[in-house]
Order: structure tokens, then C-alpha cells, then sequence
């Protein structure tokens, strides 16, 4: 056996990669629950990959096919029903995990320096994550799939003067078609891939500059030496075998949720799958209220809030995009003296709370078909979402901060 | 930490009551996906009441071995045009056709059960009146102005609607009558964006059908029943199989957090 990983050795750099990656990457040791979101988000990425290539080799991606496909992977594939659940929820699930991936950077400043570019690839994965999961709604070629990616693709006919000749290239039709069906199958089935290659490119960077941790400490500054290495940060433990072994617990505790949702609620009651899809995409019929998946709808209520201007949707478009572009931004709109929430103060407790909710009231907003009330209150809360990035810049520097420590607490 | 979630949820508790109704009340189907019986009866109801137009064809006649049938007396039972038990619920009428005639060709019912959910389907089935405006001579309470005529009209008989007036203020209900007039005088009496609905309130048996009212629930809940099962044949198992996963996944994350706490035992 060792001279057999001797032999890779000279040719790949396996143990040089496995010490520096796992064994001897020193990872703090104070991580919470909240650092469990990182190594689910790659599991759900790994499933979505697995059941989706499974699915692929059943699925049709044909406008008079697809509808059919999808119902013999259910009925007549053995366990294709399984692997449908499995990646249907994965799907929500991936968001969820994300969504509070994310919010834990938010709430411990993983994104401050030195971590901006991590940051900055991690709002790129969310991108193209997005990106990934617009593609594939469409192609069950339910009702929902079809009018929900006709919403989303007419979005690109608002752009000024180019905006009908680009919404047409990217259909391929003057409407959602089996040209458009075809295409962005090739196109869900490319993106993980990208996707995976984006997280590989994530880890480089954060083993590069290391973990952050809930005390916002940069281990990597504080004092040297532990059982394990004379040179290594004192509050560093392995990563391998330390968070392994825990994130191994972290999983069984993931699956027992996902899976429950799997084998007794997969349509989350028509938030995972909308009863709208259990019926073929027909183009002469729309449905009464068209909203889409959870998981985009706190950008489709930033996008309904915006009223017309000049005519045209355009500005409510940009609203959108922007309200995900900003996020690139967020390393320097911070200029708090300290990273984690631990040690800020109320006021930024206060945004972060106000802005959490914001997001999830956004999330509910966009779901429900718009009555004046609640168009009003999307305005109100598209407002506080921007504002709260925007006076990110005032409130994060005259806020109260604590003294941090010089070691992470436990 | 923990009053950042408390904020939180506080924070959303007004959300909920956001919430608002459907707008036709569905009466409760109870349908039981255990009893075999009644998705046989239902099965039976389909094929010779609901396949003269419409299609299940996602699903195979096959599949009805998995609810007690042989494939023996799936043949003598449920296949009328000699085709094989592997084949799918399909029916000849031509979407052409069906849309000449009714207006709109019959869907597909393969996941009518799962799209709209049992209380529908059998509320739906039990909400046929007369209306002499239609072209079928009814209409539907749950689905107005459907263009599928009543098929089960010879089992069920034929109802009249006996309609109440709905007097809406700025879109509320402020009150109801079973006269007309009564109801224009009183919304005569009112201010603002005021208007008289006409609903219907019940239904009155003009002539009976073959069966009891009691006995029509059973045929509605049957079809129900089955609309239900062919949505999505695999539910049931899929619990069952849910049950072990989850179990297993119960000992594996108890192991697992023992062995956490074992390896962790050093770090402080």
C-alpha cells in the first residue's frame, strides 16, 4: 500500500494535496451549526449531479415528449420517482443551504478581508446556481415550467432598443418553444459542471486565506503551535479527522430532514412542486396566477414592485439584477473594526434581523398574486433590502463595537 | 444568537395572516388510499363513465395489479377495445373532435387528482346543475361553466339550483337574501361600490337517480379515490420505504454524533 501511494507520489502530488487540504489544513476550532452549510451545499450539489445524470438518460427534452418522459420516469423507471423527489427537493434544498451559507458570512463577516474574492466567487456560484435552476424548471414542461420561463425570458425584452431581438435569440423562437426546451437542457445539463468547477475554484480560495470562524479571529495572526505542529495556529485544528467526523454528523442530520421531505411531503404543498405543473405546458391557455419557485421569488417581488417607467419595465429589471449584483459589493460597504456579529453592535444586529426578514416577507411577497397592499409593501421592503447594503457604509461604522479577544472563545 | 431568531420569528407571525381562502368551499373526500376496493370500484367508474373522452394515458392497465386485480380480470373488466394490459389508458376520440363538441378537448386525467386534489374531484362530481343556458343543459358549481356535460347524471339524478343574493359592499359580503328584490332594495339602501351576486346556495333533487344520495357520495369518493392513486401509484410505497430510510438515517446520525464526541474528546 505505501508503495503504492509512494509511486503516485512521483508522478501526482496525492499525499502533498490530502495534507494540505485535510489533514494538515488547520481549520478553527470553534466552528458552530452555522458551518455545517458549507459541506451540505457540496452533498446537494453532488446529488443534483448523480440523480440528474440518471434522469437524463430517461428524460426527453422534445415540446411533445418531455411532459411524457417525465411521468414514465415517475410510474414506470424503477425508482425514477425516487430520483426525481431527490433532485426536485435537492433543488430547494441547494437554495436553503445556500441561503444560509450565506447568511452566516453575513452574520460572522467571512466576506471582510482577506476573504472578498472567496465572497466574490461565492455570489458568482450563486449565479450560476440561479442560472442552473431557471434552466431546469422548464424542462418538466409543466404549465408553470412554460409560463414561468416565459415570464422570466420575456424580463430580457424590456432591455431598451436590443431587448426583442435578444429575447428572441435566446428562445430561438418568438416564443417558449421546443427550440427553447432543446436549448436549455444542453444548457442545465453544462452549468453543474461549471458549478463544480466554480466550488473547486471557492475551496482554492479559502484554503488560501483560511477559514473565518463565529469570533471573526484570524487564527492565522494568533499565536503558533499545536499538538500537531510546532508552526500551525494554536486555535487550528485538522480538518481532517476533526471536521470530518463532524460533518459526517452535520449530514446525517441534513438527510433526515431532506429525506423526510422526499418520502412524505416532495411537494413541500406546492412549493417544491406546483400543482400548476401536473399539467402539460399549453401555450394557448394562461394560468391564473404565475409566480416562480420559491427560491427566485424574493427578486420577482423586487421586480413587480418597481411601477413601469417611460413605458417600459426596464428600470424593474435593473432593480432586480441589481439586488443581486450588490451582494458583489459587500466587502467594502463594511467598514465595522470588527468581523463577527459577536462583537458588533446593536445597530448592525438590528440591520442584519430587519434585513433577514426582508428577504424571507420579499420570498412570500413574490408568491402571492399582487394586490395594491401588497405591492406597497413590496416597495417598502425592496427599499429596506437595498438600504441595507447602501447604509451598510454609515451604520457599520458608527455602530458600538465590543473589544474582540485574542483566542476564539468556545 | 438565539434573539436574533426570536426577533425573527417574531417579525414574520403577522405573515400569516395573509392567508386567505379558496373560493369554493370543497366538502371533505376522506379518501383512503388503503382501500383497494374502492380504486377498483373507482377504476370500474372510469373506464366506463369518464374514458368515452378522457385518457389516463400515463397509466398502464397494468398497474391495477398492484390494488388486488389479476391481469385476468383487468382484461374482462376494464379493457373494452382489446388492448393489452401493458398498454396505456388511452381513448380514441380526437382532440379535434372533443373540442368541436364540448368546446375544449376532455384533458388528460392522469394527474387531475394530484393537480387539484381529491376534495375537488369529488365535490367537482357532485356539483352538476341545471342550467338551461348551457350547452350540455348544466353547469358546475366547483368548475363554472364547465363544458364536460354531467355523465353521471343517470346514477346521481337531476338537480335543480336553488341560488341566494349576495349584497357585496366594496367587495364584503354584508348581506344575503333568497329573494332578489330583497336583496336590490337592500343594496339600493347602501353607499359605495355596491353590487348583487347571484350564488348558488344549494341544490334541489328534481328527479332521482338510480342511487341514494348516500350512495352517489360512495361513486364520487370511488372516483376521487382513484384519481388519487393513478396521480401518483407509488405514494403509498414510498412512505413505506420513507419509514426504513428515515430509521436508518435515525442510528446512522446517533452513531455519528458519538463518534464526533469521541474524536472531539481532546480539543478544548
Amino acid at each position: 500500500m505505501s508503495s503504492l501511494i509512494e509511486w503516485i507520489d512521483e508522478r501526482f502530488p496525492l499525499t502533498k494535496v490530502w495534507n494540505e487540504h485535510l489533514a494538515q489544513y488547520y481549520a478553527p476550532k470553534n466552528f458552530n451549526s452555522w458551518y455545517f452549510f458549507g459541506s451540505l451545499a457540496l452533498l446537494v450539489l453532488v446529488n443534483q449531479i448523480a440523480t440528474g445524470v440518471w434522469l437524463a438518460m430517461a428524460y426527453k427534452p422534445d415540446a411533445s415528449l418531455a411532459f411524457g418522459s417525465v411521468e414514465y420516469i415517475m410510474r414506470d423507471m424503477d425508482y425514477g420517482w425516487l430520483l426525481r423527489y431527490m433532485h426536485s427537493t435537492g433543488a430547494s434544498a441547494f437554495f436553503i443551504v445556500v441561503y444560509l451559507h450565506m447568511f452566516r458570512g453575513l452574520m460572522y463577516g467571512s466576506y471582510r478581508k482577506p476573504r472578498e474574492l472567496l465572497w466574490i466567487i461565492g455570489v458568482i456560484i450563486y449565479l450560476a446556481m440561479m442560472a442552473t435552476a431557471f434552466f431546469g424548471y422548464l424542462l418538466p414542461w409543466g404549465q408553470m415550467s412554460y409560463w414561468g420561463a416565459q415570464v422570466i425570458v420575456n424580463l430580457f425584452s424590456a432591455v431598451p432598443v436590443i431587448g426583442d431581438d435578444l429575447s428572441v435569440w435566446i428562445r430561438g423562437d418568438y416564443v417558449i418553444s421546443d427550440a427553447t426546451l432543446n436549448r436549455f437542457f444542453a444548457l442545465h445539463f453544462l452549468l453543474p459542471f461549471i458549478l463544480a468547477a466554480l466550488v473547486f475554484i471557492h475551496i482554492v480560495a479559502l484554503h488560501k486565506v483560511g477559514s473565518n470562524n463565529p469570533d471573526g479571529i484570524e487564527i492565522k495572526k494568533g499565536p503558533k503551535g499545536n499538538r500537531w505542529s510546532p508552526d500551525a495556529p494554536a486555535d487550528g485544528i485538522p480538518f481532517h479527522p476533526y471536521y470530518t467526523v463532524k460533518d459526517i454528523f452535520g449530514v446525517g442530520v441534513f438527510l433526515i430532514f431532506f429525506t423526510a421531505v422526499i418520502f412524505f411531503l416532495p411537494d413541500m404543498g406546492g412549493l417544491f412542486l406546483e400543482p400548476p405543473n401536473f399539467e402539460p405546458a399549453n401555450p394557448l391557455k394562461t394560468p391564473e396566477h404565475i409566480a416562480p419557485v420559491w427560491y427566485f421569488t424574493p427578486f420577482y417581488a423586487m421586480l413587480r414592485a418597481v411601477p413601469p417607467m417611460f413605458n417600459s419595465q426596464f428600470p424593474g429589471v435593473l432593480v432586480m439584477f441589481a439586488s443581486i449584483l450588490i451582494m458583489f459589493f459587500l466587502p467594502w460597504l463594511d467598514r465595522s473594526p470588527v468581523k463577527s456579529i459577536r462583537y458588533k453592535g446593536a445597530l448592525f444586529k438590528i440591520a442584519l434581523a430587519i434585513f433577514a426578514v426582508t428577504f424571507i416577507v420579499l420570498a412570500y411577497l413574490g408568491l402571492q398574486p399582487a394586490t395594491p397592499t401588497k405591492t406597497m409593501l413590496a416597495r417598502i421592503f425592496t427599499v429596506v433590502y437595498f438600504a441595507f447594503f447602501l447604509l451598510m457604509p454609515w451604520y457599520s461604522k458608527i455602530d458600538k463595537t465590543k473589544p474582540v479577544p485574542e483566542r476564539v472563545t468556545q | 444568537m438565539k434573539r436574533l431568531i426570536a426577533v425573527i420569528v417574531m417579525a414574520l407571525l403577522p405573515i400569516a395572516t395573509f392567508a386567505s381562502g379558496a373560493e369554493v368551499e370543497l366538502e371533505k373526500a376522506n379518501v383512503d388510499l388503503h382501500n383497494e376496493a374502492a380504486i377498483q370500484r373507482g377504476a370500474k367508474y372510469f373506464v366506463n363513465y369518464c374514458m368515452g373522452c378522457h385518457s389516463a394515458k400515463h397509466v398502464r392497465y397494468k398497474l391495477f395489479t398492484k390494488v388486488g386485480l389479476n391481469e385476468d380480470q383487468i382484461k374482462r373488466n376494464l379493457i373494452f377495445n382489446g388492448a393489452k394490459v401493458h398498454a396505456h389508458m388511452t381513448n380514441a376520440m380526437s382532440t379535434e373532435y372533443a373540442a368541436e363538441a364540448f368546446g375544449a378537448p376532455a384533458p388528460d386525467l392522469t394527474l387531475e387528482g394530484r393537480r387539484r386534489g381529491a376534495d375537488w374531484v369529488y365535490t367537482y362530481l357532485k356539483s352538476f346543475y341545471t342550467d338551461p343556458s348551457r350547452p350540455t343543459g348544466v353547469n358546475n358549481k366547483v368548475f363554472h361553466n364547465v363544458g364536460m356535460p354531467n355523465v353521471l347524471w343517470e346514477l346521481e339524478g337531476i338537480k335543480d339550483p336553488v341560488y341566494r343574493y349576495e349584497v357585496l359592499q366594496n367587495g364584503h359580503v354584508v348581506a344575503e337574501s333568497e329573494s332578489e328584490d330583497e336583496a336590490n332594495a337592500k343594496a339600493k339602501s347602501l353607499e359605495g361600490d355596491v353590487r348583487v351576486e347571484k350564488v348558488v346556495d344549494h341544490f334541489a333533487v328534481r328527479s332521482p337517480g338510480k342511487l341514494s344520495a348516500g350512495e352517489f357520495d360512495q361513486v364520487a369518493r370511488d372516483l376521487a379515490t382513484f384519481l388519487s392513486y393513478i396521480g401518483e401509484p407509488i405514494k403509498l410505497e414510498r412512505q413505506r420505504l420513507g419509514v426504513r430510510v428515515l430509521l436508518f438515517l435515525v442510528i446512522f446520525t446517533i452513531l455519528a454524533y458519538m463518534m464526533k464526541k469521541e474524536w472531539w474528546k481532546d480539543v478544548h
